[in-house]
């Protein structure tokens, strides 16, 4: 799990341009979407896509995003449960 | 400053070739917003609404020799043809000269020819085609227009802008007349776009409505001209009589939650006109269907006390025409103010979540003077226009 | 007689505000490593400026360099700035990207970030929010600069009182070339605050004519 968190916090700074943060910049279980980071409602729809791209998960619902997308350990549970790439 | 007189129109989307043709269907209560099933414009079937691909040949076919004889369908793109078509119907049913240097043509578009960079054949025999103002030269160079055609290119608000911006230059004497035409296609590329927003709505939007969830694509041209000359001006008579636009400064793609730039663009409208709120019989919203838009215009309105002046979207029988639909709605608006019938919401049944504003339900006659039009759009830009009927 | 009382020029790896070189790195970089070096130069704090396309980037680095070190938006209620923006491609260099997301049907990932910036009027929406001005927005799209267009249309936007300033020019990126050409123009009879900042108390252009010749001298 914690290779998967690493891997995602990377993953998150490169597909959503959080130039000068690093992996250890990211705390695994903070709010994704509190003032730290600055993300907003385009970067919630972009972990959407970055969910199908990488892990082959598809969102039907993007309601079901605020729960998925809370904290980076919820994204890697997430992924863990549905994980449908080998 | 000089007046500024509506003249001619033309409206062409999926509910017809013309502003009556597409009347006539507003009126029976039709949408042309429908399932499409094409792997070259959505990878899964999407709700939209689109001009019919043979009665566009046919009608272009029509025109064709008249302009360029000698040349093929095939030489224009989809954009052309339907911006040519547009703009003949309009100047044939008008005094105005268009090949005077006292006429000028503004193009309104959000994208253009956009179709071209999925086509690299067709991109690389007139690669100029990609330049918005490559388009607008086509259009005014088949009327023989003398002058630099202008190109505005502002999101959802281009045509409405694009009205204003003619309407400013008339007021201050730079041109007698001036031909806006607003056109966009539906494509792979915005519909790709928007399904990535997840902000399509998986049927004919429903504008203000409790159910609402998004919006409907679609494509469509309109023609609208704009004279100083009183001769000219279609009857009843209808003025432009204020405009303006404003920014929310608040985010690139969602509006602002207190509706500043529509409130700022609504005041500075009202101020230019010299009329008070209450003085406005009637309001064309923009009214995409967005859970976003649709809160954020009922705030506008409440805040500038216009929650109780009767407004309608047409959004649901033509989907948003993006760069056209500042044009064809300011068309169906001075439609209103002229005929004194105001047109439903097609797709409201149930009033939103949203604040209390008086949503036209069923078409309605109503002898009003004064009709506002508003538009929103990505980047945080929305524009309101006033026409007043003398 | 509506002025002209800054300018900003971003070309070439250039930096250059009212004639004199601000900035500049070597001609060989590649503009994103141009623009992302400038900010940094400057310390920057914004960002936001790393999600934007090449466009916004360039107009928003030449909207910071008219507006530091200056009081101009002290001087004008934010719904009385307008921001009056033209270029020749659109949001052609975006545009591109966006259809690569979608060209190939084994790896169709269209991104609402890259999407959202596929329209010319993204910048100036950028510019609006970083220096929190709410007044009139326009983008026109033509084949070469129009010096008369941009000074005509405000001059009927300070006629008609609908605002008192503008942050206008020409902003353009296409294929492998970027160039910028930023300037405030502002309505005769200038605030009182206004009028002890403008250096020697002179103004730049005072006429499209004017803006022309400065245009051409540089371009």
């Amino acid at each position: 799990m914690e290779d998967l968190i690493y891997k995602l916090k990377q993953e998150i700074i490169t597909e959503l341009k959080l130039e000068d943060i690093t992996p250890e910049d990211i705390d695994a279980d903070s709010p994704l979407f509190a003032e730290g980071l600055g993300l907003d409602s385009i970067d919630a729809l972009e972990l959407i896509v970055l969910l199908e791209k990488n892990y082959g998960i598809k969102i039907e619902d993007p309601k079901d995003g605020k729960k998925i997308f809370y904290s980076v350990r919820t994204m890697a549970e997430y992924i863990t449960a549905h994980n449908v790439v080998a | 400053m000089n007046k500024v007189f509506i003249g001619t129109d033309n409206i062409i989307t999926s509910l017809g070739f013309s502003t009556q043709e597409n009347i006539g269907n507003i009126l029976d209560n039709v949408t042309g917003i429908r399932l499409h099933s094409d792997p070259n414009l959505s990878r899964n079937p999407f709700f939209a609404s689109i001009v019919d691909d043979m009665l566009l040949a046919v009608h272009f076919d029509g025109i064709l020799n008249h302009f360029y004889p000698g040349k093929k369908p095939d030489d224009f793109t989809r954009l052309e043809q339907l911006l040519l078509l547009s703009a003949y119907d309009a100047l044939s049913k008008s005094p105005v000269p268009a090949d005077n240097k006292a006429t000028l043509f503004i193009l309104s578009s959000t994208k253009g020819n956009v179709d071209l960079l999925a086509d690299t054949k067709k991109q690389l025999k007139n690669p100029n085609k990609l330049f918005l103002w490559d388009t607008a030269r086509f259009l005014s160079r088949s009327f023989n227009n003398p002058n630099k055609p202008l190109v505005v290119s502002n999101a959802c608000i281009s045509g409405l802008l694009a009205i204003i911006y003619a309407a400013r230059l008339i007021q201050h004497g730079k041109y007698e007349n001036v031909i806006v035409c607003g056109g966009d296609i539906i494509t792979e590329f915005v519909a790709s776009g928007f399904q990535s927003f997840q902000s399509l709505e998986n049927g004919a939007c429903k504008p203000f409505d409790a159910a609402r969830n998004g919006l409907s694509l679609g494509e469509g041209c309109g023609t609208i001209i704009l004279t100083s000359k009183e001769e000219y001006a279609s009857t009843p008579k209808i003025e432009f009589i204020a405009g303006a636009s404003a920014n929310d400064a608040n985010h690139i793609s969602g509006p602002s939650r207190t509706a500043e730039g529509l409130f700022l663009a609504i005041q500075s409208a009202l101020t230019e006109s010299g009329l008070t709120t209450g003085q406005i019989g009637y309001i064309s919203a923009h009214g995409t269907a967005t859970p976003f838009n649709d809160e954020m215009e009922a705030r506008a309105l409440n805040r500038t006390n216009m929650q109780d002046v009767p407004v309608n979207s047409f959004k649901g029988y033509f989907g948003h025409t993006l760069g056209a639909a500042g044009v064809i709605e300011s068309i169906l608006t001075i439609h209103s103010l002229q005929s004194g019938k105001l047109f439903k919401t097609y797709g409201f049944e149930t009033p939103g979540d949203i604040e209390k504003i008086n949503v036209i339900d069923e078409h309605t006659s109503s002898n009003i003077n004064f009709g506002m039009k508003l538009a929103s759009g990505f980047g945080g830009c929305n524009a309101a226009a006033i026409f007043a009927k003398k | 007689m509506s002025i002209i009382t800054k300018y900003c020029i971003i070309r070439d790896n250039r930096i250059v505000i009212n004639g004199e070189l601000d900035y500049q790195a070597d001609l060989t970089l590649p503009f994103i490593e141009f623009i992302k070096g400038a900010y940094r130069h400057y310390k920057f704090n914004y960002l936001k400026f790393f999600k934007m396309d090449e466009l916004c980037k360039l107009a928003y680095l030449g909207s910071e360099m008219l507006l530091k070190n200056d009081n101009f938006l002290d001087c004008y209620p934010s719904n009385e700035i307008g921001v009056i923006l033209s270029n020749c491609a659109s949001s052609l260099d975006i545009d591109i990207k966006h259809q690569k997301t979608i060209s190939d049907k084994d790896n169709y990932f269209p991104s609402p970030a890259v999407f959202v910036y596929t329209l010319p009027n993204i910048m100036i929406g950028e510019i609006c929010i970083r220096h929190k001005i709410n007044g009139e927005n326009a983008m026109f799209v033509s084949e070469r600069f129009d010096p008369d267009q941009l000074w005509q249309y405000a001059e009927m936007l300070f006629s008609s009182a609908k605002v008192s300033a503008v942050i206008s020019g020409w902003v353009d990126v296409m294929y492998d070339s970027y160039a910028a050409f930023l300037y405030i123009m502002e309505k005769d009879n200038l605030p009182e605050q206004r009028q002890s900042q403008i250096i020697n108390k002179s103004y730049i252009c005072n006429s499209s004519q004017h803006l022309s010749e400065l245009y051409n001298r540089h371009f």
